[in-house]
């Protein structure tokens, strides 16, 4: 659908598993083609947002979801086609993971699943992605190998071929850089740098400083509740909205 | 500063001792096998061959061979298998692949491990009420593989949701982030990667199959029946027939005067078979946890 | 830039068919293994419940189902048989298999230790046919010759046959059970100097306490349930046992040597059901327990 709304709403959404809440009444906006950075400490909800978002959330036990969500205009709970929505996000987790199968195939896999057969158009897709991921050159002659043999710098940068390969419209990070080298995870940021306004990009990350770098509004969570979210520069000047904010930022806690 | 102190050098005679004990218990529990094989077929070698396979027994059977018990229980081991482990599998797919944890699937879990140590003869009761006389098929090879692919059942669905649950999560996750369906998923990563532990699990069942008595003996095996021999389509789904198993219990008590390589011969031909399944087994597991892909 | 295609509509049938199937894969084997215990059940309830004597099957020794005036249904002897000849292979077995169990997983290279493994796999493959068939020649010629007995058949054919069957299962699940000890106690008793013996005695058998005692549960089940080696191997009288050197029936070796002489549905084949009703809750119950205990080390 194109139309000028925000590519992704979200209101009231609380998240509770058991009787523990999770996310608790949580309202933004994720504008087009925009970085969001998420910040905030462990058990803040970041991580259940974005599976709250493909609805790989669904999958856990004992788990309660209320409020509204939509991505690009859609509703996702009345979503019929979940695979579809699930391709138009680009998921990458915290964890490096090469799925057992030959290079080629791993990036190649989204779209055949999806229905495409064409050799010379997988072939095609495949090194576009590979090369955005900036693992081309290390990988283009050995494409046969398995992915598991990777590093996990490089498996990393694997799986972020394998979230482009079916033409997200959103590519979510979650932590991207807790398990990878620093060198990998500049040659990461760099990728992003080149993504930026192509596509909308949501950073979750426990690095405050990735997302200073990066975002280009960051949003602040805490145990659940969105203290805070505006652009990035307010976020780290002296003056945020919130206090909390404040010290997050400059690591008085978390 | 390190010499050996009167202290240390008992305890050091202690644990060669406690050592060599653990050793013979060890020895004393892995010759039986050794022993028995050798000694049953130091007693059947003068009546192994190919024709004591393909003859039938005769003269009462107090001499011939053992070809339509040999039959029946290829026959036997072939159907149920057939119906247990499709069934089997898919169901272990079900349980460990659609299915949330909640109080229902931990039931379920539950019973079909526990099923797995029903006494045999248990299953040839089942097998008699369930197949035999409440399903009408009355006696049979029909009846009787069935009630061995009911005993065999539970153990492919826990041999087979081991193997799936070996393949790690995150692989799985992986391929749902990025829209496969949870088919797609299973088709193109769990099963390619956990077929050697399910293939390990049914192999062992066929052993298990080919070696029961009790299930058979009152489901449709019976003492005696002559086929033609060396056809390998003599026995009929309906037919009652002979098996190996039921044959070497007949004949080492029930028929006398029966020459004495003869019960030999059958145990042999049986446990033979019994073990080289089970090798091929092992031999299936170990080559596959070398190709494993991660 | 090639689109992404959709999937062709047949595809999604298939898919959508499999998973039917694999649904009902899942329920009917679940029926199925909840239907063993319904038609055993069914077809011993009507005497169990009009005529069946709970008394006298469990208190007295007296077993005439066949006779013409004066029918009894007393299983004590029957029981005693199963209880004596498990008792015994018990008595072996456990010593043994856990001995085995601690060599394999304490003593052994780990070459020794995939051979030995291997070994008592191939022990637990031999069928019980082929086992009453050994009790039945070479055990009985065995027992005949050191003790000078008429038959060979007895309690201690049987048990001894029943140990060398149950022995596999007390030794896979006792060293898995040792397996899941942390090598960090292991490291860590060392560290302070003791013995092997010492760190087996003092450390992991306490610490595996519920794995193993789970191994001699199981071992006890396979026992129980065994039904073709005790009836080759432990004779044919029904009667309590006064010494090792008689011969007994089983519950198992009943069943299997009674059934196909009772008419079906009178009254003695009714009998044979309610034994086989017993014999299956004793030995859910023993894996149902093991099963437990097991559990219990995880959570605690």
């Amino acid at each position: 659908m194109v139309n000028g709304g925000p590519m992704i709403e979200i209101r009231g959404l609380t998240v509770a598993f058991a009787r523990r809440e999770v996310i608790k009444r949580v309202s933004l906006d994720v504008r087009r083609n925009e970085v969001l950075g998420i910040i905030g400490p462990a058990q803040s909800g970041k991580t259940t947002l974005l599976k709250v978002l493909n609805r790989t959330l669904d999958d856990e036990p004992k788990v309660t979801v209320s409020g509204a969500v939509r991505v690009d205009g859609a509703d996702i709970s009345k979503v019929r086609n979940l695979p579809a929505l699930r391709r138009k996000i680009g998921m990458v987790a915290p964890l490096p993971v090469g799925l057992p199968l030959s290079i080629f195939d791993n990036v190649a896999f989204a779209p055949r699943m999806a229905g495409l057969r064409d050799r010379h158009a997988l072939e095609e897709r495949v090194e576009r992605c590979l090369r955005l991921a900036a693992l081309w050159d290390e990988v283009k002659d050995r494409l046969d190998s398995l992915g598991t043999r990777l590093s996990g710098g490089q498996q990393q940068r694997l799986t972020i071929a394998r979230a482009l390969s079916h033409d997200p419209e959103v590519l979510c990070l979650d932590e991207f850089s807790i398990a990878i080298d620093p060198v990998t995870t500049m040659r990461i940021e760099d990728v992003l740098k080149e993504l930026r306004s192509r596509i909308t990009i949501i950073l979750v990350t426990n690095l405050v400083q990735q997302a200073r770098r990066l975002a280009d509004r960051t949003a602040f969570m805490l145990n659940g509740d969105l203290i805070e979210i505006d652009e990035t520069e307010k976020i780290f000047s002296e003056t945020p909205a919130d206090r909390r904010t404040f010290d997050y930022v400059r690591g008085i806690f978390g | 500063m390190f010499q050996a102190t009167p202290f240390s050098r008992r305890k050091q005679r202690y644990e060669r001792l406690a050592q060599a004990v653990f050793l013979l218990m060890t020895v004393l529990i892995v010759a039986p096998l050794l022993l028995i094989v050798g000694y049953l077929i130091y007693q059947a070698w003068p009546i192994l061959s190919f024709d004591f396979l393909f003859t039938n027994p005769r003269n009462g059977m107090r001499a011939g061979g053992i070809w339509s018990p040999l039959l029946g229980t290829i026959y036997l081991v072939v159907i149920s298998l057939a119906v247990a482990a499709p069934i089997g599998v898919l169901a272990a797919i079900f349980l460990n692949e659609y299915t949330r944890e909640n109080w229902l699937t931990r039931v379920i879990n539950l019973a079909v491990l526990n099923l797995a140590g029903v006494p045999s003869i248990v299953h040839a009761l089942f097998g008699l009420g369930a197949f035999v006389l409440f399903a009408g098929i009355g006696k049979s090879i029909l009846a009787s593989s069935l009630t061995l692919a009911v005993m065999t059942l539970p153990v492919i669905i826990a041999s087979t949701k081991e193997a799936l649950a070996a393949v790690p999560l995150p692989f799985r996750e992986a391929c749902w982030n990025v829209g496969a369906t949870r088919w797609q998923t299973i088709r193109h990563v769990v099963l390619p990667n956990s077929i050697g532990g399910i293939l390990t699990g049914v192999i062992l069942q066929v052993s298990r199959a080919a070696g029961e008595t009790a299930p058979i003996m009152f489901t449709g095996v019976v003492f005696y029946k002559a086929i033609k021999e060396g056809d390998p389509f003599a026995y009929g789904l309906l037919d009652q027939c002979m098996a190996l198993s039921m044959h070497l219990f007949t004949i080492s008590t029930q028929v006398p005067d029966v020459p004495k390589a003869l019960p030999y011969g059958t145990a042999v031909v049986l446990l033979g078979s019994v073990l080289a399944v089970n090798a091929l087994a092992i031999l299936v597991r170990l080559r596959l946890r070398s190709r494993r892909k991660w | 830039m090639h689109q992404l295609p959709k999937r062709p509509g047949i595809a999604i049938l298939a898919e959508r068919a499999i998973e039917v199937l694999i649904r009902l894969c899942g329920v009917s084997a679940i029926l199925f293994v909840f239907g063993i215990f319904f038609f055993v059940f069914r077809e011993g309830s009507h005497f169990l419940f009009h005529g069946f004597k709970f008394g006298e099957f469990f208190l007295s020794p007296e077993w005439y189902p066949t006779s013409e005036s004066h029918v009894r249904y007393g299983a004590l002897a029957l029981i005693a048989g199963t209880a004596s000849v498990t008792l015994l292979a018990m008595l072996i077995a456990v010593p043994f298999g856990l001995g085995a169990a601690v060599f394999i997983s304490e003593f052994c290279t780990p070459r020794a230790k995939e051979t030995l493994k291997i070994t008592v796999e191939l022990l637990a493959a031999i069928p019980s046919v082929v086992w009453g068939f050994v009790g039945l020649t070479v055990m009985n010629r065995l027992i005949i010759e050191v003790f000078h007995t008429p038959i060979g058949l007895n309690v201690l054919n049987g048990g001894i046959i029943l140990a060398l069957m149950s022995v596999p299962i007390i030794v896979s699940i006792g060293e898995d059970a040792l397996k899941a000890v942390p090598d960090s106690y292991r490291e860590a008793a060392l560290a302070l100097g003791v013995t092997r013996w010492q760190l087996i005695y003092r450390v992991l058998a306490p610490a595996a306490r519920n794995g193993l005692l789970a191994a001699v549960l199981l071992g006890i089940g396979r026992a129980v349930g065994e039904t073709m080696a005790v009836l080759m191997a432990t004779g044919h009288a029904v009667k309590i046992p006064s010494s090792v050197l008689d011969s007994v029936r089983t519950l198992t070796a009943t069943i299997a040597a009674e059934l196909g002489e009772a008419a079906v549905h009178s009254d003695h084949y009714q009998v044979l059901f309610i034994i086989g009703i017993l014999l299956f809750s004793i030995t859910f119950v023993i894996n149902l327990t093991a099963d437990l205990i097991v559990r219990g080390v995880r959570r605690g």
